[in-house]
C-alpha cells in the first residue's frame, strides 16, 4: 500500500466526510439521513426535467470552478469570482435589454461583453498583484463588494423592474434558453450555457496541457522564483491568469443571469462564486475534475428543494455539506495523517501475528 | 449641517461598533500570524447564538438576557474559531481556504438550525439594549450630543475592550509574544514561546470578538437574526488593513467606514446628503482600502509571517 494518498482519493474522502457531517446534522434535528439523502438524490435526478435543472445549475458551477481552478494553477487565489460574475452578467444584461439585433448576433455580443466585463474585474487585482504585490485575496474581496454596489446602483438607475429588487426581465431573444432544449428536457431551465461551459472545459484543458502559455502559468504556480530565473515573465503571467479567470467568471455570470434566471437580483453576491472554490478544490483544479464536481454539486442544489418538501430537513443542508467538504479538502493533512496511522496499525498487527515484514 | 450631524452621529457610532470589535478581533489573529477571512462567518455565529439565547431567556430575565446573549455570542464565536485554528495551526491548511470554509459553514449551518427552530429562519428578539444619555457628560456642549447622547452600553464596552487590547498588545509580555509569533515565529519559538499556543489564543480572541460583533448588531440596531451580517466581516477586514494592523488605526478606520456607510444608507431621506451619489459612499471603503494597499505596498505594517505555515518539525 502506498504511503501518500493520491489527490483523487483525498477528494473522495473529503466528500464522504462532508456527507457524513450532513447525515449527523440531519440526525441532530431528528430526521432520518437515509431518507434525506434518498430524496436529495431523487430530487436531482428522478425526472428528465430535474436532470435538466441539475445540469443548468452545474453549468454556472463548472465555469466558476474553472475560474478558481485556473487561477490556482498559477498560484493565485481568485476569491473574487462572485464580483466578476456580477459584472459579466451586468454587461450581458445591459446589451440584452438595449440592443436590438438578430438573435445569434445578439447572443454573441452578450457572450463577448460578459467575458470582457469579467476579465476587467479580474485584471485589476492581477495588476495590483503584479505591480504592487497587493495580496490578490484581499483585492478580490474588495472588488466583490465594489461589484455588488456597482450592479446595485446601475440596475436601480437604468434597468429597474417594477419590483425594484431586480432588473427588468430579458426579452426571450436575449436569453440563453432555446425552445428545443426546454422541450427536450420537459420545461427545465437547461440552456445553451451548458454548451459554453463544456467548450470552456475543453479550451482550458488545451491551454493548460498543450500550450506554452499553460506551461508558463503552471511554472509560475509551482515556483515563482524558479520561473523568473528561467526567463518566464512572472508579472505578465499573473495578469494573464487573472484575466482569463475573470473571463471565465464573467461567462458564469452570463449563464446564470441570462440563462438560468432572466433578470438580475440586486444586493446579493452570487453564492456560485464561493461554491466555485469548492468545485475547484474537489476537482483538484483540473478541468475534468471541475466538471464532475460541478455536476455533483448541481445534484445537491437541485435536490435540496425536493428533499425539504418531503422531509423536515431545511434546504440549507446542501450548502452546509458543500462548505464542510471545503473544510475537509483544506485539512487533507488530517486525512493523510490518519491514513499513515491506519497503515502503521495494520503493520504492527501483522508483526504481532508473527509475520516477517 | 449641525442638525444633520447630530442626527447621523448616533447611527454612525452604532454601525461602527460591531465593525470595530470585529476588526480588532482580526487584528489579534493576524498579529499572531494567522489570516482570518472567516470574520464574517464568526460574526454570523455570534449573531445566531445571541439571538437563540436571548429569545429563550427573555421571558424569565428581561434585562439580564441581553447581556447573557452578548456573552453567548462571544463564546459561540470563540468555539467556532477553533475550527479555523485547528486547520491553520495543526494541519498546515491554507488559511484562506479554511477561512472561506468557516464563512460558508457559518452561513449555511446557522440558517439550517434557525429554520428548524422557527420555520422561517429569522429569529426576532423582543427587545435589545436601550439607548440612553450619559448623565452630566451628555450636557457638554458640542461633544455631549455627539458622543454621549443616545448611546448603547455596548458601545462603551467595546471601546473599553479596545483600550484594554492596546494595553495588552503593547504594554504586556503577552502582547510582545503574540506579535513576535506573527513576525518571526521561529525566532519566537527559539526564545521559548509556545507559538502554537499563542496562535490558538490569537485566533480564539478573534472568534470571541467577531462573535461579540455579531451579537452587538442584534441587540442594537437589528433586533432580528436573518442569517447574514451583509458583508460587515469583510468590511472589518478592510478596516484592519486600512488601519494598518494597529488598534487605534482600526478605531479610526472603522469610524471612517462606518460613517461613510451610514451616510450612504440614510442619504435618500436627508436631502442635504442626496447630492453625494450613494454608489460612491458605498464603494468608498473598498476603494480606499485598495488605494491604501498600493500606497503602503512598500512600507506595509502587515505582520511578516502572516499566513505562513509554522511547523517546528519542518527542518
Amino acid at each position: 500500500m502506498k504511503k501518500e494518498l493520491n489527490e483523487v482519493t483525498k477528494s473522495l474522502i473529503a466528500t464522504f466526510l462532508g456527507l457524513l457531517a450532513g447525515a449527523l446534522l440531519m440526525l441532530s434535528i431528528g430526521s432520518n439521513p437515509i431518507e434525506g439523502f434518498t430524496y436529495l438524490l431523487k430530487g436531482g435526478t428522478m425526472s428528465i426535467e430535474r436532470i435538466g435543472n441539475t445540469l443548468s445549475t452545474a453549468t454556472t458551477l463548472i465555469l466558476t470552478g474553472l475560474s478558481v481552478a485556473f487561477a490556482f494553477r498559477t498560484g493565485l487565489f481568485n476569491i473574487g469570482v462572485s464580483g466578476q460574475m456580477l459584472i459579466g452578467g451586468l454587461c450581458a444584461t445591459i446589451v440584452g435589454l438595449t440592443l436590438d439585433f438578430p438573435r445569434p448576433i445578439l447572443l454573441f455580443i452578450m457572450l463577448i461583453v460578459a467575458i470582457i466585463g469579467g476579465a476587467i474585474w479580474g485584471i485589476i487585482p492581477g495588476l495590483l498583484k503584479a505591480k504592487f504585490n497587493v495580496h490578490e485575496v484581499v483585492a478580490t474581496i474588495m472588488m466583490n463588494w465594489i461589484a455588488l454596489w456597482v450592479v446595485y446602483y446601475t440596475v436601480q438607475a437604468f434597468l429597474i423592474d417594477v419590483q425594484e429588487t431586480q432588473s427588468a426581465d430579458l426579452p426571450a431573444v436575449a436569453q440563453l434558453k432555446v425552445p428545443w432544449i426546454t422541450e427536450l428536457f420537459q420545461g427545465s431551465s437547461l440552456n445553451l450555457g451548458l454548451v459554453v461551459a463544456l467548450l470552456a472545459v475543453i479550451f482550458i484543458k488545451i491551454i493548460l496541457d498543450k500550450t506554452t502559455l499553460g506551461f508558463e502559468l503552471k511554472a509560475v504556480g509551482f515556483n515563482r522564483d524558479a520561473a523568473l530565473c528561467n526567463g518566464i515573465k512572472v508579472s505578465r503571467n499573473i495578469i494573464l491568469s487573472m484575466m482569463i479567470a475573470g473571463g471565465l467568471a464573467g461567462l458564469a455570470g452570463l449563464t446564470f443571469y441570462t440563462g438560468f434566471a432572466e433578470n438580475m437580483q440586486i444586493g446579493i453576491l452570487p453564492a456560485q462564486g464561493f461554491d466555485g472554490i469548492a468545485v475547484a478544490l474537489l476537482g483538484i483544479s483540473t478541468p475534468y475534475g471541475v466538471l464532475i464536481a460541478a455536476i455533483f454539486f448541481g445534484i445537491l442544489h437541485t435536490g435540496k428543494g425536493f428533499m425539504s418538501a418531503m422531509t423536515d430537513i431545511p434546504p440549507q443542508i446542501a450548502n452546509t455539506i458543500i462548505a464542510i467538504i471545503i473544510y475537509f479538502t483544506a485539512t487533507s493533512l488530517l486525512i493523510q495523517r490518519l491514513w499513515v496511522k491506519i497503515l502503521r496499525k495494520k503493520k504492527s498487527k501483522k508483526n504481532a501475528k508473527g509475520g516477517v515484514d | 449641517m449641525w442638525d444633520i450631524t447630530k442626527l447621523v452621529f448616533p447611527y454612525a457610532i452604532a454601525y461602527t461598533i460591531p465593525l470595530m470589535i470585529t476588526a480588532l478581533g482580526g487584528l489579534f489573529s493576524e498579529r499572531g500570524g494567522i489570516i482570518n477571512i472567516g470574520l464574517e462567518g464568526l460574526m454570523v455565529v455570534g449573531f445566531f447564538a445571541s439571538a437563540v439565547t436571548i429569545t429563550s431567556l427573555q421571558i424569565f430575565l428581561p434585562d439580564l438576557s441581553v447581556w447573557i446573549g452578548l456573552l453567548a455570542g462571544m463564546i459561540a464565536g470563540m468555539l467556532f474559531s477553533v475550527l479555523h485554528a485547528f486547520a491553520s495551526i495543526n494541519l498546515n491548511a491554507n488559511q484562506v481556504i479554511s477561512g472561506t470554509a468557516i464563512n460558508m459553514i457559518a452561513a449555511a449551518i446557522t440558517v439550517y438550525l434557525a429554520r428548524t427552530l422557527t420555520g422561517s429562519g429569522n429569529i426576532t428578539i423582543q427587545s435589545g439594549l436601550p439607548r440612553f444619555d450619559i448623565p452630566l457628560l451628555s450636557k457638554i456642549p458640542f461633544l455631549g450630543p455627539l458622543l454621549f447622547s443616545n448611546t448603547y452600553a455596548s458601545t462603551w464596552l467595546v471601546l473599553g475592550i479596545l483600550f484594554l487590547s492596546w494595553f495588552a498588545l503593547y504594554k504586556t509580555s503577552f502582547g510582545l509574544r503574540l506579535r513576535a509569533c506573527g513576525e518571526h515565529p521561529y525566532a519566537a519559538a527559539s526564545a521559548g514561546i509556545n507559538v502554537y499556543r499563542m496562535r490558538y489564543i490569537a485566533v480564539m480572541i478573534s472568534g470571541a470578538f467577531a462573535g461579540l460583533g455579531g451579537a452587538v448588531i442584534l441587540v442594537t440596531y437589528s433586533g432580528e437574526f436573518n442569517g447574514s451580517v451583509a458583508g460587515l466581516g469583510f468590511l472589518a477586514l478592510a478596516a484592519l488593513i486600512f488601519g494598518q494592523w494597529k488598534p487605534f488605526g482600526v478605531l479610526g478606520a472603522t469610524f471612517f467606514f462606518g460613517s461613510a456607510v451610514t451616510i450612504a444608507n440614510i442619504s435618500q431621506v436627508i436631502p442635504e446628503l442626496g447630492v453625494i451619489p450613494p454608489l460612491l459612499l458605498k464603494i468608498f471603503p473598498y476603494v480606499i482600502t485598495l488605494v491604501a494597499l498600493i500606497v503602503f505596498s512598500k512600507s506595509s505594517q502587515a505582520p511578516k509571517a502572516e499566513g505562513e505555515v509554522f511547523d517546528l518539525g519542518r527542518n
